[in-house]
Order: C-alpha cells, then structure tokens, then sequence
C-alpha cells in the first residue's frame, strides 16, 4: 500500500520535471529548427548580402532582405510613435486620477482590445484607415498614395499594442510603494507634480521594458499589417508609401515555397531573423521588468 | 449506519514519547530555536508560551517535519517520536506525519463535503471499504460533537460551516487519521469564545488517549486546560514545569516579568 | 501655474482614454454594421457551396466546425502539458527557487513569440513528422501558441492560493501527488479563466493555421484532412471582387468576434467568482 503511493508521488515528479526541462529547452528547439532550416541559403548567399540587399527577385535566385527588415522596422516605430503618448497618458489617468468605477470600466475595454483577432484589426484597417489615408491624409503631403501603406499599418498596429502597453504600464505603477508618492503628496505637491517627479521618474525603465516589448508585438504581427500595408517590396521611402514587413512576407508566399530552390530557405530565414529578434528584446525587457518587480518587495 | 455498535476509539500504542535532544533550527543562517532538549510527558496537555516571534510555531513544525518543504531551513538534533529520530536516515516522513494530528491557527476546510473532509485521511491511508469509513467519519464527527449539528448535511460543502465547526471538523479530520499525538498552532486564536470553549473541553477528553502539544497565544488558556507548561523566549526554552508550579513559583526572573505582563 | 499645466493634461488624459474607448467601439460598430445584414441562418448552418466565393449559396459552417476542432484539440494537448507544469513550479519547487524562476522565464520569451514563427516552426516540424497541411497540423501550431498563454494564466492565479490548504493536506500525511489532485479542485475556477483566454487567443489567429491546417470547404473527417478556419475564411472571402462575398466576410467577422466576446466575459466572471472565494 505504501509503495504504492510513493511510486505514484515519485512517478508523477520525475513526469513534471521532464515537461518543465522541455520547456526550457523548447526554446533552442524552435531556435535551432528555424536555423537549420535557414542554412541552405545562408551558405548559398553572402549573409551580409542578404542582409543588406534590396534585391528581392526569387526566380533569379536574387534573395535581399533589406526592403522587409525596414518596412518591419519602420510599421512598428510609427505603431510605438502613435501608441506611446496614448497608453502613457491613459495609464496615468487610469491610475492617478481615474475614480473606481472609471478603472473598472476600462478594464473590460482593455481586455476586449486586446481579445479582439488581428484579423478583425486587418477588416477594420482595409475599411477605415486605409480610404482615411488615400483620401484625406495623403493628398495634402504626396501625389498619390492608395491607402496601403507605412501609415495605415502603423495605425493599425498601434491601436492593438495600445492595450498591452495599458497594462504593463499599469502594474509597473502599481509596483512604485504608495508611501513614496504619499511621500510627495504631503509636502504640498499636487498630484500632478507628484505624477511627474515620483511616478514616471520611477517608472522610466518600466516604460522603456513596455516599449520594447509592445515593439517585439509589433514586429510579430501578421495578419492585421498583411492586410493594410500595401505588400511591395521596396524601401519605403515615406510614410504613404507601400511596405512589405516580414511577417507579411512569409505568410504571403507560403505557396511559392516548395516551388523553387531556396524559397523555403529564405522564408525560414525570415522566420529565423524574426525569432532572433523578437527573442532578444523580449529577453531583455521581461529581465528588466522582473528586476523591477523583485526592487520594490524585497 | 447502525450507532449502537460499539464504537470506541481505536486506542494508539501506549508507550507514546516524544524526546528532544540538542535541536537547532535555522532559518536562512537566522539561529531560530537554540540548542533544545525536553521530554514531553505523555498524555498531557503541554503548553508552549512566550511572546510572538519567539519560535513556538517552528518548534511545533519540526514534530511533523513540515519544514522539509523549506529549503531555507536547517535543522541540527534530534528529535525521538516513540524512541524514533525522525530526522534520522531512513524515516518515511508520511508515517511521522501520520502519527501527528494538526491543528492549525486557521481553520482549512479541504474542498470537499464534510463527509469527504474527514474521511479524506483514512482513505489516502488505506481504508476503502464504505463500511469502515462510515464508521470512522460518524465516530470522529461525534467525537467532536459535531454529529448532531451536521447530520443532515454531512454530504454539502464543508466551506459552509462556522469557523467554530469549521475548527472542530479540522479536528476531527485530523483525529480520523489516528494519530498518537495532536499539535495546535494558536488552534482557537481565530474563534469566538464559545467555540474556543467547545475546542478547550475536547482537548482535555483527548488527552486520555493522546500526548497533546499547543502552542497558545494567551496565558489564561494555558492556565485552564494545560497540565505542563513551556516557556520560550528568543528560541530557548527559559523554564518549564507542572502548571500550577509554573503559575505560583516561577523560578526565572525573565518567567516573572513574563507573567507579570512586562513584555507580551 | 502648476494647476493650468495640470488641468491641461487632465484634458489630454481624458481625450486619449476616451479615443482608445471610440476606437474599440468604432471597431467592433463597424464590423457589425457591414456585417449584421449579412448574417443569415444558413451562413452558420451551411459548408460553402461551389462558387461560394464568387458569390453564390453556402456558409461558413466548414470554419466553425474546422476551428472548434482546432482549437478543442489543442486545448487538450495543452492542458496536459500547462496543469503539471505550473503545480510542479508552484508546489513541488521551493518558493525561490532558481529552476522556478528560468522556467517563469523561459514562459515569458515563449509568450512574445509571434504567432507566424510557431507556424513556420509547425510547418518545419510536420515535414519533419510527415504530417500533411490538416487538422493535426493546425492542431499542434495552435497548441504550441496557446501554452504559454494558457500557463502563464494558470501560473498567476495559482500563485496566489494561500499555504493553508497544501500544508493542512501534508500534515495528513498525503503525498505530494495526492495534495495536487486536491488543490487542483480548489484551483478550477482558475483553470477555467486559463483556457477561456487561451481559446481566445487561438481561435482568432490566421498565422498559426496559414501553412500547417490547410483549407477545405468541407468538415475534416480525420486528423488527416485538411481543416478549414474562421480567420481564414474571412481572409479568403475578403479577397473576393464580388460585393455580397465581402459583405459576408463581415458576417464570418461578427460570428467570430461574438464567440471572442462571449469566452472574454466568462473569462471575467469566472476569475471575479474565483476571487470571491477566498477570503
């Protein structure tokens, strides 16, 4: 009876310790398949080459990346450029000034944001945005522009990072002690002052851990920019111009993939630079967010 | 269920003893409880006092070996359950666990009904004939005198009890197990009076069978029930003695100041 | 001076929350707008019919059938996985403990992943497997998106269970195994929060699906069959140059944010019930 029990006990550790070894470890997994998936055209071409090169002529043999790390690039900075200010601005309120009922209200609204498919995103962006830009926004700065765009892609991104930005920027408020802003609210300092020199100065590594991961979302994302951003490989030159990020690139040319030599290979190794990529700066950030959590409680 | 079936406590062994020789404890490098070494006399009630941060609670954890959970805390000595260390090589720490019966300062109802709370015991320890266990379940709710109370509901969820009975059950969960020994932890600090009353008298009719160790937050508690008295302060143990001579002539001055209300 | 600069910006605060609140409500008003005409009984009881693209009879049946399978089947991939897991962090490891802290870690970069690289990972893993563009193809990409999500949510709320109930359970005498099977009782609630969100999650996503599940305008049979989804079927119904197709995009759009919607809810009400619990 009483070996029983215990091998069952000693059975269902060694079981759990295996899954959360393979845990950890599927990282290098996805990593390692990725690259050597990758290889082959990285052995073919120059990694510098397909790094650098704009030319994107895959019947030819011609694999350069440069116009698709940009355009990811430059989607997701406006996304940052758009969302920052808002997320920033509403996780003050929402923390500093908003009343109980108005916090419980946002929350919902939060969460839905962010529960809403990227496809939904990409409907609304092909609807609003992108006749919005042609329209209205472009024809006062270029000569023609149709919609799908930088621009359009970056707006699009930015509402869905806005809700995870909230987020992480509202916990990392929560984490400054109540005794130091209570500090400032008693010498005389309004909550202004107090949001100013106390909350923000504290929560700046915060903020930046936030940005870096929202811009990690960004880079990811496929769907909602696929269906906004025009899908042209070139190196935008503005804003109102067309762009091809590379998300949009693999899922795009899935199709082509088998059909020619080294195809796969390329895609996989935008599958590849993406993973480094968004690996990296979510390594990153999350640490810094942890670091920041385990300063205020000891 | 018929309830006219002799139903009488199983008796544990007789020879019940618990021997504590030189124990250290500490707590990440922190000397909680400093060289220990008592007897504890068997089928007492015997209460550990002494002001709040003093390490009662740790001492009544190393007796069930609830610190090996901790990685933070070591532990020097040893401490002999029933002429046993049970830090020794070669202890199952289900069996030690088995022989001690908790009470915590909390009451914890498993989520279950309160059937399935005290019966939950006895069947991770083997008993699964319907039979038996009803038995067990009845016998220890009426033990605790929480029989009548409950009867009709005995298959509804226990997290609808009072705190009172919500004590009483985790009692009677613990005495299902059969244990020799019972620890309480501060076991009515979070009661109303009248169940610190109810959980008071039980603790006197067990000690009839079982060797009883409380951790009490008030001296009058431990004046009404107790039978040997320790006093802790800082990790030590500064005296100990029969209750009565523990009351009337403390021999420490620190025991006197103790007493006397100079620090609590 | 200082209150001008303040009550300025309380403006500005209160123009931003209330832009990000128009925008999901313009969002989601949209959507139905274009799409509620659309919505017919047959789009939901019907599979496309031939030329449904172009604009004749059918519905979306074939998605919805196709994604509940998905995401059912890797809801139970996942779950096996996530519920060990997350006790083994929280039950079987010290509270400081470093291997506790590099699993957490490890969750965290796999959460950030996008979803396009599991797919490509999930492609390069059925060659390698020998399984075709099907159901069990989508099946294992989803729930290769959906555990970090789903453990990082069960993770957070277990955390938060008192020590009372584990230590009680150990001074019975129970084995570590036997406290689990206990706990896990106690954690339901929880569990439940966990799975609402990764369905959430996984049910809306193209990216995942794109190259691992295929797209069939009938209901797969087997884990062989290629499986059509929600996403996608908006997607390619999107593509279409004939109006009414489009309009009915917008309808798929509306069946798939209303499921979206119903589980956020649930989600809502169950962790709020679960707090009401403890005490």
């Amino acid at each position: 009876m009483h070996s029983l029990r215990a091998a069952k006990d000693k059975t269902a550790r060694y079981l759990m310790l295996g899954i959360a070894i393979f845990t950890i470890l599927f990282l290098l997994v996805i990593g390692l398949s990725l690259f050597f998936k990758a290889l082959p055209i990285m052995r073919e071409k120059n990694l510098w080459v397909l790094l650098t090169s704009s030319d994107w002529k895959p019947f030819k043999g011609d694999f350069g990346f440069l116009p698709f790390i940009l355009s990811t690039f430059y989607v997701s900075l406006i996304a940052i450029f758009i969302a920052l200010p808002f997320s920033i601005l509403t996780s003050i309120y929402l923390n500093s000034y908003a009343s109980k009922n108005v916090r419980r209200f946002f929350e919902p609204v939060v969460d839905l944001l962010s529960g809403i498919p990227p496809i939904i995103y990409g409907v609304w962006g092909t609807l609003t945005i992108v006749p919005l830009i042609a329209n209205k926004i472009a024809p006062r700065f270029v000569e023609f522009s149709t919609g799908y765009t930088v621009l359009a892609g970056g707006v699009v991104l930015a509402v869905m990072i806005i809700p995870l930005l909230i987020s992480i920027m509202l916990e990392v408020f929560r984490s400054i002690p109540k005794e130091m802003t209570d500090a400032s609210l008693s010498m005389g300092a309004t909550k202004w002052q107090t949001v100013k020199k106390v909350i923000l100065r504290k929560s700046i590594s915060g903020i930046i851990a936030a940005t870096v991961l929202a811009l990690s979302r960004a880079f990811g994302e496929t769907m909602a920019v696929l269906m906004v951003c025009g899908n042209i490989a070139q190196i935008p030159h503005s804003i109102f111009d067309a762009c091809y990020p590379l998300p949009a690139l693999i899922a795009n040319n899935y199709g082509e993939m088998l059909s020619m030599p080294n195809y796969e290979s390329a895609l996989m190794f935008s599958a590849f630079l993406l993973f480094i990529i968004v690996v990296l700066f979510n390594g990153l950030s999350r640490f810094t967010l942890n670091q920041i959590e385990r300063r205020y409680q000891f | 269920m018929k309830m006219n079936e002799a139903i009488t406590l199983r008796k544990p062994i007789t020879n019940q003893s618990i021997r504590i020789e030189n124990l250290d404890v500490y707590i990440e490098d922190q000397h909680i409880l400093k060289d220990i070494s008592l007897t504890i006399p068997e089928k007492n009630i015997t209460c550990i006092i002494g002001p709040s941060g003093c390490g009662k609670s740790t001492f009544l954890k190393t007796l069930n070996r609830m610190h090996d959970e901790s990685p933070e805390v070591k532990i020097n000595g040893k401490v002999f359950v029933d002429d046993e260390n049970i830090y020794g090589p070669n202890v199952n720490v289900i069996d030690t666990r088995k022989k001690m019966g908790l009470l915590a300062q909390r009451p914890c109802p498993l989520p279950m009904s309160i059937f399935d709370n005290v019966a939950y015991g006895p069947r991770i320890h083997g008993i699964k004939k319907r039979k038996a266990v009803n038995q067990t379940v009845i016998q220890y709710l009426q033990y605790v005198g929480l029989w009548d109370e409950v009867r009709d509901r005995v298959r509804t969820s226990a997290t609808r009890l009072s705190i009172g009975q919500q004590q009483r059950l985790c009692l009677a969960r613990g005495l299902a197990i059969e244990p020799e020994y019972i620890l309480g932890d501060e076991a009515t600090s979070a009661l109303d009076p009248l169940s610190t009353k109810k959980i008071e008298e039980l603790f006197v009719k067990l000690k009839e069978k079982y060797t009883i160790i409380l951790v009490t937050h008030t001296l009058r508690q431990a004046r009404r029930i107790a039978d040997h008295i320790i006093f802790m302060y800082l990790g030590k143990i500064i005296e100990s003695g029969p209750t009565e001579e523990f009351f009337n002539n403390p021999k420490k001055q620190l025991t006197r100041d103790y007493l006397s209300g100079s620090f609590s | 001076m200082k209150h001008l600069e303040e009550k300025i910006f309380k403006i500005i605060m209160i123009c931003a929350a209330m832009l990000i609140l128009g925008v999901l409500v313009y969002i989601i008003a949209t959507v139905f707008y274009r799409g509620l005409p659309a919505l017919t009984l047959d789009m939901i009881t019907k599979l496309p019919g031939g030329g449904f693209y172009l604009g004749k009879e059918g519905g979306v049946l074939n998605a919805i059938v196709g994604s509940v399978y998905i995401i059912i089947g890797s809801l139970v991939i996942s779950i096996l996985i996530s519920v060990p897991l997350v006790m083994y962090i929280n039950f079987y490891l010290p509270a400081k403990s470093v291997f506790a802290s590099l699993i957490r870690f490890s969750l965290d970069i796999l959460f950030g992943i996008p979803s396009i690289v599991y797919g490509a990972f999930g492609f390069a893993l059925m060659i390698f497997l020998g399984v075709r563009a099907s159901l069990l193809g989508g099946i294992l990409t989803v729930a290769m998106l959906i555990m970090p999500i789903m453990m990082r949510s069960f993770d957070e709320i277990t955390r938060l269970l008192s020590r009372d109930l584990p230590d009680a359970l150990l001074s019975l005498g129970a084995t570590k195994y036997e406290m689990v099977k206990v706990i896990l009782k106690q954690l339901m609630p929880g569990l439940v929060t966990a799975i609402l969100l990764a369905i959430g999650r996984g049910i809306g996503d193209a990216a995942t699906v794109l190259f691992t599940a295929g797209y069939t305008d009938n209901i797969p049979a087997s884990l062989n069959q290629p499986a059509a989804t929600l996403p996608l079927s908006i997607f390619f119904q999107l593509g279409s140059p004939v109006e009414e197709v489009q309009n009915r995009a917008y309808a798929s759009a509306i069946i798939l944010t209303v499921i979206i919607l119903i589980l956020s809810f649930s989600a809502r009400y169950f962790s709020s019930k679960f707090s009401k619990h403890k005490i």
